[in-house]
C-alpha cells in the first residue's frame, strides 16, 4: 500500500462522503463558545479553526451526569474542511457518543499517540481495540502537515469539555 | 501594458536560467521529479543569489556603517552598493530605499510612523501624517493580510474608518469604486500591485490619480509584482512601495520599503535604537536621515547582498522577458484548467495584465486534498487562503488550489500540474466533500 492509499483509507473516504453527526442543534448560539449547565446534565461548545487553511468547526458535547460516571450524551457539530478533518470528526462522534469521560480522555491520549508515530501504528492491541476506525488515521502520521487537520475535531472536543466544567474533565487538555 | 509576445524566453533560455537553480535537479519521493509551482509563497534561488551570500561570508563579513578597519569599509560598501542595485531596480533612488525584514514589516513601518504622527512624534513637518476620528483610510478586497490588518489597526488606534475597493467576477478591482470609496476624508488607499490569489495586475495610474485628487498617500504592495514584471515606482507615481527579497528570487529575511524622499525625510521613526541616531543624551536624541532613521539595529546585510544579487540576476535576464515568460505560462496555466469538469478559477481567466499565478476551487474536494493528489505527483502547490480570506470569501471559497509559476517555470512543468488536476475528482469521487 503506498503512502497515499495508506493516508485515504476507504474507511476515511467513507466517513468523509456521509459524516456522522453533523448539524447542531436549533438552538445552538452560533459558533461562540458557550457553556450550560443544568440539574444533571452540562454543555459546552467550542469553534475551532485551522489557521493553515481556514477550516472551521463547531463543536458541542452534551454530557450526561445523572450516572456514577459522566457520560457523553451526544456529540454534534459543523463545519467545512478536507476529507481528512472531517472524517476525523466523524469517527469521534462515534468513538465518543455513549462512552464515560474517562473512556473519552483515554481514545483522545491514543489517538494523538498514534498520529505522532509517523505511519508507523502503536504496535498495540488494546490501543487498536479503543480506536477502531481512528486506526484508519494511521497514515495520516506520515504526512506532518495534515496531523492537524486530523486533530481539528479533537481539539473542539477537548475545548467543550473544558468549557462545560464536567467534574473530572481529562487533565490532557493540550492541543 | 497588455497581453505579452508568445514567449519570452526560448527553450534554450529556459535550459540555461534552469540550470542556475540547483534545487530544481533534485528529487522528490519515490524518484519523481520536482514541479515547483509554488513561487508565490517563496521563489527558489539562483547560484548566484547563494554565492553572494556565502561570499560575502567567506570575504567581507564586518559590522557595516561602524569601525575603521578595512573588512567593515568593504562591508559598508557592499552593503550600500546592495541598496543602490535593488533601487534601481524598482525605479527608485537610493535614498529612498529602506530595508526591511520582509513586505510584511515595510508596510506596517508606515503604519506606524503614521500612528507615531497622530501621537505627535516627528514634530511640525509629521503633523501632515496624522489621522484624526472620520478620517478614512481605503483599501481593496484582494490584500493579502500584510496589507490589511495593519491598516485595520491603524484605524483602531487613531478612530480612522477603513473603507475599501471590491473585485468584479474576473477578480479584477473595480475601479468604478474610487470615486465612491476613496473620498476627501481619506488619509491612505493601501492597495496590492498584483494579487497572491487571482493574479491580477492592477492598473495603479487611477489609484495614484485618484488619492492626489483627495490628498491621500498610496501604499502599494508590490511583493507579487516585483518578482514578476517591470516596475518603476518613479513612473508609477506611488508614495511608498513594499516589496520582498525572497520572492523576487532572493534570500527571506530581507526586504524593502520605498518612499519618496520628500515623505521619507519627514517621517518620524519607528524602530529606535542603535544606527538610526545622530546625537543622544539621556535625555533624548535626534534622529538620522532616511534610510537610515528606518534601520535601527544591526541590518541583514548578507540578505540585502543576496537581494542584490538576485535583481542583476533579473535584470540581465530583462523583466520584460521576464513577464513575456510567465504570460505565456499563465496562458498555459488557464488553458490546462479550462477542460477540466468542476474546476473553477478564482481571477482573470484572460491573460490581459495577469501574473502565472492561478487558484482553483475544485467542486467536492477540499484545497487540502486537492494538494495532496498534487504532491503524489511531485508537484508543489499552494492549498489554503494564502493569507487573504476576504477575497476567497468574495468568491465563496474558505480555500484554494494555487499553481504559481516564476522566470524557471517550464511548459513541462505546467503540463504536470494540469495531468495531476485532472485526475483529483477521479482519486476522491466527485461527490466527496
Amino acid at each position: 500500500m503506498d503512502a497515499m492509499e495508506q493516508l485515504y483509507q476507504q474507511v476515511i473516504l467513507d466517513h468523509a462522503r456521509a459524516p456522522h453527526g453533523r448539524g447542531l442543534p436549533a438552538d445552538a448560539p452560533g459558533t461562540t463558545a458557550v457553556a450550560t449547565v443544568g440539574h444533571d446534565t452540562c454543555s459546552g461548545q467550542s469553534h475551532q479553526v485551522n489557521t493553515t487553511c481556514g477550516d472551521e468547526v463547531t463543536l458541542r458535547v452534551d454530557v450526561d451526569l445523572s450516572g456514577e460516571q459522566p457520560v457523553v450524551r451526544d456529540v454534534r457539530w459543523e463545519g467545512s474542511g478536507c476529507s481528512i478533518s472531517q472524517a476525523s470528526i466523524s469517527v469521534l462522534h462515534d468513538l465518543v457518543t455513549g462512552a464515560d469521560l474517562e473512556t473519552v480522555g483515554a481514545v483522545s491520549t491514543t489517538f494523538r499517540a498514534l498520529l505522532g508515530t509517523r505511519g508507523a501504528g502503536l504496535d498495540d492491541e488494546a490501543a487498536e481495540d479503543l480506536l477502531g476506525d481512528a486506526n484508519a488515521f494511521t497514515g495520516v502520521g506520515k504526512f506532518p502537515a495534515r496531523i492537524k487537520c486530523a486533530l481539528l475535531g479533537w481539539a473542539a472536543l477537548t475545548d467543550a469539555l473544558i468549557l462545560a466544567g464536567v467534574p473530572g474533565t481529562p487533565a490532557e487538555a493540550t492541543r | 501594458m497588455t497581453t505579452a509576445a508568445r514567449t519570452g524566453l526560448t527553450d534554450v533560455e529556459l535550459a540555461a536560467v534552469r540550470a542556475d537553480f540547483p534545487i530544481l535537479d533534485r528529487t522528490l519521493r519515490g524518484g519523481r521529479r520536482l514541479v515547483y509551482l509554488d513561487s508565490g509563497a517563496t521563489a527558489q534561488k539562483p547560484q548566484v543569489v547563494i554565492d553572494a551570500e556565502q561570499d560575502f561570508y567567506e570575504r567581507r563579513n564586518a559590522a557595516v556603517h561602524r569601525g575603521a578597519h578595512q573588512l567593515a569599509e568593504e562591508a559598508t560598501e557592499a552593503f550600500e552598493q546592495a541598496r543602490a542595485v535593488v533601487a534601481s531596480f524598482v525605479g527608485a533612488d537610493t535614498d529612498e530605499l529602506v530595508w526591511t525584514s520582509n513586505s510584511t514589516s515595510a508596510i506596517n513601518l508606515v503604519a506606524y510612523a503614521l500612528s507615531n504622527a497622530t501621537a505627535g512624534r516627528g514634530g511640525a513637518a509629521a503633523r501632515r501624517f496624522a489621522l484624526a476620528p472620520g478620517d478614512e483610510i481605503c483599501v481593496t478586497v484582494a490584500e493579502h493580510h500584510a496589507n490589511l490588518v495593519p491598516w485595520q489597526e491603524l484605524a483602531a488606534r487613531t478612530g480612522a474608518v477603513l473603507r475599501w475597493i471590491d473585485v468584479d467576477e474576473q477578480g479584477r478591482l473595480r475601479l468604478d469604486q474610487l470615486a465612491e470609496q476613496v473620498t476627501e476624508r481619506t488619509k491612505v488607499l493601501a492597495f496590492t500591485h498584483a494579487s497572491n490569489v487571482t493574479g491580477a495586475i492592477t492598473p495603479v495610474a487611477p489609484f495614484v490619480a485618484r488619492a492626489r485628487e483627495v490628498g491621500a498617500l498610496t501604499v502599494l504592495d508590490a511583493s507579487q509584482s516585483v518578482p514578476h514584471l517591470p516596475v518603476d515606482l518613479h513612473a508609477l507615481g506611488v508614495d511608498f512601495a513594499a516589496f520582498t527579497g525572497h520572492k523576487m528570487l532572493g534570500p527571506t529575511g530581507v526586504g524593502a520599503l520605498y518612499g519618496r524622499r520628500e515623505l521619507l525625510a519627514d517621517l518620524p521613526p519607528v524602530t529606535t535604537g542603535g544606527s538610526m541616531v545622530e546625537v543622544v543624551t539621556m535625555e533624548s536624541a535626534t534622529y538620522a536621515p532616511p534610510p537610515q532613521r528606518f534601520e535601527a539595529g544591526t541590518q541583514m546585510v548578507a540578505q540585502a547582498i543576496g537581494m542584490a544579487a538576485a535583481a542583476d540576476y533579473l535584470s540581465e535576464l530583462g523583466m520584460d522577458a521576464v513577464y513575456a515568460h510567465e504570460n505565456h505560462l499563465a496562458a498555459l496555466l488557464l488553458a490546462a484548467v479550462e477542460p477540466i469538469e468542476g474546476v473553477r478559477v478564482i481571477g482573470p481567466t484572460d491573460t490581459v495584465d495577469r501574473l502565472a499565478t492561478v487558484s482553483v476551487v475544485v467542486d467536492g474536494v477540499h484545497a487540502h486534498d486537492v494538494g495532496q493528489v498534487l504532491d503524489d505527483a511531485g508537484v508543489a502547490v499552494r492549498v489554503g487562503h494564502h493569507c487573504a480570506q476576504p477575497v476567497h470569501r468574495r468568491f465563496g471559497a474558505v480555500s484554494t488550489t494555487r499553481a504559481s509559476a516564476s522566470v524557471y517555470t517550464s511548459e513541462q512543468d505546467v503540463a504536470a500540474f494540469g495531468e495531476a488536476l485532472a485526475g483529483v475528482r477521479a482519486f476522491f469521487g466527485a461527490e466527496v466533500r
